[in-house]
């Protein structure tokens, strides 16, 4: 292709939401995202209170990915998959380590993913990719207009194929959002921008086969 | 990177030093990203046009300032949160806590209070009653002045009674409180054991020799600079043998201290001072 002057990789970082429909979301997008993916993913999953440790482990053994829980004040580093515990906000600091909070629930959950998206967008600047999946709420809206507000990048899964369609919806509708991507392409797309492999052409509402 | 942005990291930067300056409250080496975010939040409250507005506001209303130092102390809190931590309590500490002839518990970031009457509680139906003080310390005085109270609204109690249960309770949930209207109170007898003092983690010393201390979620919001200092100033609180609880996604691991414990209970963050 011609235009590959393209800068070599324009991120640091993806944060991902999801609700309701997420574990099917997360058992289809991660595990397709290649070993060498270069820059550390951060998910916020609403799930129930109680739930622990065992969604991570699950994936892990079915991802190439290592993905783990996010424990305090470590750093996030590329390749990792970090999950947000239960019941507590996961945010990321400037020098890019992890946080921890109790602090109340946002949107009616903890964790939240305006939390997440609102606090990366300010460690990554426009060096970030916010993903919104399925989701039967509206959280993440507000944080994906922050990261668009930084100048990241918006990806947003085409609610035809989410579980539960209201949460992508409310992020189409809170901003201008860069890619609108069925789920079962979102691994392929994410593994094709960060490794560089295709233009990141910008506000084209779909990603063209 | 726009600039704003850029602006308001350092309007946040200073507003923490004018803070420290004025009323020796120091965050300045608590976590950043959630700072920003309760004086973020604060700023859309308040309708101020920037950070920097806040600061003189502050530096000139000391009120305000109040209403700031209690967005920065995150306050949530809960009786029994983490049943499987009381679980463990009740299984694995109360047998080393009943070898002393008499027991200090110090609940360090208390806030308002539910975890001391839980302890108390449990403690309680433990047969530890008669040989026991619990020390509850926070650096806010109005969330201590609500603890003293010993007050929780009502519908809280479902969630309440559920986790008591789930923490190993042995008798009712109900025979702790009476309910009026939209309130609990929680039975005088417990209170009658708990004292409650205002002590900042970052400036003020060590609190006496205790058997137990419990630090749950405070640490997640400090450095681990901070971190360090404090779990120092817990190791020279703690009597041998004594027992350091801190939060479930809290550990010892960056203390430079964790040698110097042994975990207790796997799975739960309660540790116990070496002997030696
Ligand atoms: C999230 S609450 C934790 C309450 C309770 N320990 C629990 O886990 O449910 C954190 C508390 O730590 C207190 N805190 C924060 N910094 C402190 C400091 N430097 N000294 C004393 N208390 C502090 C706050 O005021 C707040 O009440």
């Amino acid at each position: 292709m011609a235009q590959r002057e393209q800068k070599k990789i324009a991120y640091d970082a993806i944060v991902i939401g999801v609700s309701f429909g997420g574990l099917q979301a997360l058992l289809s997008l991660l595990p397709s995202l290649g070993a060498d993916f270069p820059v550390p993913i951060m998910v916020v999953q609403h799930h129930a209170a109680q739930a622990d440790d065992f969604l991570a482990r699950h994936l892990d053994s079915l991802c190439q990915l290592q993905v783990k829980m996010a424990e305090e004040k470590e750093m996030a580093q590329a390749g990792v998959v970090y999950l947000a515990p239960a019941n507590y906000h996961l945010l990321v600091e400037d020098n890019q380590s992890l946080s921890l909070s109790v602090d109340e629930k946002v949107n009616f959950a903890r964790p939240a993913i305006d939390v997440l998206f609102e606090s990366a967008a300010d460690a990554y600047g426009a060096r970030l990719v916010g993903v919104v999946l399925t989701g039967a709420n509206n959280d993440g809206s507000k944080g994906l207009r922050c990261i668009k507000e930084y100048g990241g990048l918006a990806v947003v899964q085409d609610p035809q194929t989410a579980e539960a369609p209201s949460m992508p919806e409310a992020a189409l509708a809170a901003c201008e959002v860069d890619h609108v991507v069925p789920l079962a392409e979102i691994g392929a797309f994410l593994n094709t921008l960060l490794m560089g492999k295709i233009k990141d052409e910008r506000r084209t509402s779909n990603i063209q086969h | 990177m726009t600039t704003d942005h850029e602006t308001s990291k350092i309007e946040v930067t200073l507003l923490l030093e004018a803070i420290y300056l004025k009323y020796g409250y120091d965050f300045r080496n608590y976590s950043s990203a959630h700072i920003r975010r309760r004086i973020r939040r604060r700023q859309e409250l308040t309708g101020m046009e920037n950070i920097s507005a806040m600061q003189h506001r502050l530096l000139h209303d000391e009120e305000f300032f109040q209403t700031v130092l209690y967005d920065l102390s995150i306050n949530v809190t809960e009786m029994f949160r983490d049943p499987a931590f009381y679980l463990a309590v009740r299984e694995k500490v109360v047998p080393i806590l009943a070898t002393h002839s008499f027991i200090k518990v110090w609940h360090a970031g208390c806030s308002t209070g539910e975890e001391l009457y839980s302890m108390a509680i449990l403690l309680k139906e433990a047969g530890l009653y008669d040989r026991l003080q619990l020390y509850g310390t926070d650096f806010n005085e109005l969330v201590l002045q609500k603890a003293r109270e010993g007050i929780v609204p009502a519908k809280a109690i479902k969630d309440y009674t559920d986790n008591y249960q789930r923490g190993g309770g042995i008798s009712s949930f109900s025979d702790y409180y009476t309910a009026k209207y939209e309130r609990a109170l929680l039975a005088p007898e417990l209170k009658k054991k708990i004292l409650f003092a205002n002590h900042n983690l970052v400036t003020d010393q060590v609190f006496g020799e205790m058997q137990m201390i419990v630090c749950r979620n405070v640490l997640i919001y400090f450095s681990r600079e901070l971190q360090k200092k404090v779990i120092t100033l817990f190791y020279d609180s703690l009597c041998r043998g004594g027992i350091l609880c801190l939060g479930s996604r809290e550990s010892l691991q960056f203390s430079g201290l964790a040698d110097r414990f042994s975990q207790l209970v796997d799975g739960e963050q309660i540790y116990q001072k070496m002997y030696e």
